[in-house]
């Protein structure tokens, strides 16, 4: 033990802090082990004797159910294996995209309620009271019904310029499928976002040196946007599209974006983005007024000083609640199962549980899932918040 | 919802599912005094509380008849309101003692769920509603269609089967109840709902116009409903079984509510098996003798309760068709109580 051997007086090890505080927790693990193995064996046990058929044998069995929305391919001849991953990636679907949006959406509001304009402010400051304040199952009803209700129906859909739909039945759009050829456009695509990275890292370089300033927006634009367009049309438009159809009940075809869909996602950034307001406010007001009146005195603009002095500032204490925000809207998004959007819950939790009746394996798989999210999720957060962390000299 | 899924998934983990599991279920319910009975709670003609809260229903009655049969009062039942995905874990894990939940009898829920189906109580089939304004007069047209189903049913099953059977494209949207499902229907999400026959009748009462809606002649599956218990305690098992087999003796031997007591002076020797004047059938059963007595006494047999609730004398007005008597055209048949 190399506690006892660091020359030390020697007193008997039962005495020694760091011993006792070891054995402790080897106890400790030793019990939670203990409770864990008794109650997974007691588990087995009980399935058993009750004829509850166990293990995970059923994932490979045919599911027979249809799914309304599926990201890979999937048909009611495919397995329960398949249809979790459908589930998995109608969840990580609403999820990604309402992160994104719920973040833009809740900057603006955050901001917008610290802005000198009185009404700008007082409004920011209504929407935020009112939604954060009312149940989000609620308001996922809402607005599922909301939608339902507002659009119209089938054959009365809203046409939209280049080929779409809108109706009660969902968003249809014209869906490009590529063809031989553009991959040059991809390939400039690639170029383009490469270049771009480049050309910020110049920018920058050359500000620090000279404190001169490229318009890198614009660069960017150019580069990411305009040259795989440029490419192309260069390359004479090699992509078609697929147009959606009205059938006799149904419009078949192109993209479809499901009403389900739209009002989760509606839901969820509308609800979130409440929550980082309110987080991107807190960030801001913690940074010190005298950081706001350097920037001033140096000649900045109130843009430049917020974006370029006060945002950088405030993401010290903005990343970390915005962490659990977006943990937050990864967990709500399983609300989908009211409103019928198939998610992760909804077909697994939902229907495969009840067609196989082994709730024990698919609630601990899908306990799984969502901690492997939540905990991926959390360190991209992490490393982030290294990055804006404040850096002691 | 989830809720009680993982509530039940702890229960199960912890070991509550096998001490309900084993032959105790008689011995528990007697002395907790009361059957715990999971039923619909949003089907009119088999599970549904009406305005002052009194529980109705096919189903229902087949609860309050067991508790007739075991206490002599048709009352101590207490009633479950289960959705069809949760149904299954809730008798499993012990939550209630008969599942009586218009559920259908398949191998799979029958074996691999570690549960028993015990008799069928009434015999369905699936069905489709849609919008008179369609024009559609088969099922066969329903190509393309989008479908509101309920979640965690052999209907979603069964809708895929005959799509793909049929070659038909199908666009199936998914709720967790039926409730949700009939509203996203009626706010012309779908095309087409579908559920049980008997569903249907009770769904399209609901709808704010009523006569907008038809329901379709094709009956695409074979539905056979019927009281479920867990896998394991046979005692049991005989009890709800024949608790059904006694209501439709019962109906077959004329002994009804209003005359029960006359037949007790009755020389038939079957209606002295049943009633328990003759034999001890039912302490066989571990029952008193007179539990048959009991039950078309306190809620009657088994044609009065269909039509009370599901037949003439209820809003659905569902003929009795292949739920009658064997021997009247129909396939209710009891095994003889001897």
């Amino acid at each position: 033990m190399s506690v006892v051997e660091t020359g030390k007086p020697k007193a008997p090890l039962i005495y020694n802090p760091k011993v006792r505080g070891i054995a402790y927790q080897v106890l400790l693990c030793a019990l939670i082990g203990f409770l864990v193995y008794g109650a997974v064996t007691n588990a087995m046990d009980n399935l058993a004797r009750a004829k509850i058929a166990s293990g995970f044998g059923f994932w490979e069995h045919t599911a027979g159910f249809d799914i309304s929305q599926t990201l890979i391919e999937y048909a009611t001849t495919s397995t329960y294996g398949r249809a979790f991953w459908v589930g998995l990636l109608n969840t990580l679907l609403v999820a990604g995209l309402g992160i994104v949006f719920a973040t833009i959406l809740g900057f603006i509001i955050g901001i917008a309620r610290l802005s000198k304009n009185w009404l700008v402010a007082k409004v920011a400051a209504a929407y935020v009271e009112l939604i954060r304040n009312l149940p989000l199952l609620l308001q996922l009803l809402f607005w599922y019904n909301a939608v339902l209700k507002a659009l119209p129906e089938l054959r009365e859909s809203l046409l939209i310029p280049g080929g779409g739909f809108l109706n009660n039945r969902g968003l249809f759009l014209p869906q490009p499928t590529f063809k031989e050829g553009a991959s040059a456009a991809l390939i400039a695509l690639l170029v383009g976002i490469l270049a771009s990275i480049a050309v910020r890292i110049w920018a920058k370089r050359r500000q620090m040196r000279t404190g001169q300033r490229a318009p890198v927006l614009w660069i960017t634009l150019a580069l990411v946007f305009a040259l795989p367009l440029g490419v192309l049309v260069l390359s004479g438009v090699p992509v078609d599209f697929v147009y959606p159809e009205a059938g006799r009940f149904n419009i078949r075809g192109g993209i479809e974006v499901l009403p389900e869909f739209m009002a989760l996602l509606f839901g969820l950034v509308i609800y979130t983005a409440a929550f980082i307001a309110e987080v991107v406010r807190a960030g801001i007001l913690a940074v010190s007024k005298g950081q706001a009146e350097a920037a001033y005195a140096l000649g900045l603009r109130p843009g430049p000083t917020l974006r370029l002095v006060v945002v950088p500032l405030a993401m010290r204490v903005i990343v970390p609640p915005l962490t659990s925000q977006y943990l937050n809207l990864t967990k709500n998004s399983s609300l989908a199962v009211a409103i019928g959007y198939p998610d992760l819950v909804q077909i697994f939790t939902g229907t495969v549980l009840n067609q196989t009746g082994q709730a024990v394996e698919v609630v601990v798989i899908t306990m799984a899932v969502y901690l492997t999210i939540s905990l991926v999720t959390s360190f991209l957060m992490n490393l982030y918040n290294r990055r804006v962390a404040l850096v002691e000299r | 919802m989830k809720r009680v899924v993982i509530r039940m998934a702890l229960a199960a983990i912890l070991g509550v599912a096998a001490s309900a599991a084993s032959a105790q279920t008689l011995n528990s319910v007697k002395s907790r005094g009361v059957v715990h009975c999971g039923a619909n709670g949003t089907l009119a003609g088999f599970g549904l509380p009406d305005a002052q809260g009194r529980w109705t229903g096919l189903d229902v009655e087949f609860c309050r008849a067991l508790a007739a049969a075991i206490f002599n009062d048709p009352s101590k039942v207490k009633f479950v309101p289960l959705t069809a995905k949760d149904r299954f874990t809730a008798l499993q894990s012990g939550e209630v003692d008969v599942l009586a939940r218009n559920t259908t009898w398949t191998s799979s829920r029958d074996t691999s769920l570690g549960l028993n189906f015990t008799a069928i109580t009434y015999f369905d089939g699936q069905g489709f509603m849609v919008r008179k304004a369609l024009k559609v007069n088969s099922a066969l047209e329903l190509n393309d269609a989008a479908v509101c189903v309920q979640q965690g049913t052999t209907t979603e099953l069964n809708l895929a089967d005959y799509f793909r059977a049929n070659k038909m494209k199908l666009k199936t949207v998914t709720f967790a109840t039926a409730d949700e499902a009939l509203k996203a229907y009626d706010s012309s999400r779908c095309d087409a709902y579908t559920t049980d026959a008997s569903g249907l009748a009770g769904e399209r009462l609901r709808l704010a116009n009523t006569n907008d809606h038809i329901v379709l002649p094709e009956i695409i599956s074979k539905e056979p409903l019927g009281p479920v218990v867990r896998h394991g305690d046979d005692q049991w098992f005989d009890i709800v079984k024949w608790t059904h087999y006694a209501m439709v003796t019962a109906e077959e031997l004329g002994i009804s509510k209003a005359n029960v007591d006359d037949h007790m002076k009755s020389d038939n020797p079957d209606v002295k098996r049943l009633l328990g004047t003759e034999g001890k059938h039912g302490e066989a059963l571990g029952l008193t003798n007179d539990w048959a007595y009991r039950i078309i006494k306190q809620v009657g047999n088994y044609g009065e309760s269909f039509e009370r609730n599901v037949g003439q004398g209820s809003a659905l007005k569902i003929g009795r068709g292949l739920n009658g008597l064997w021997n009247k055209g129909g396939l209710q048949y009891a095994p003889p109580i001897r």
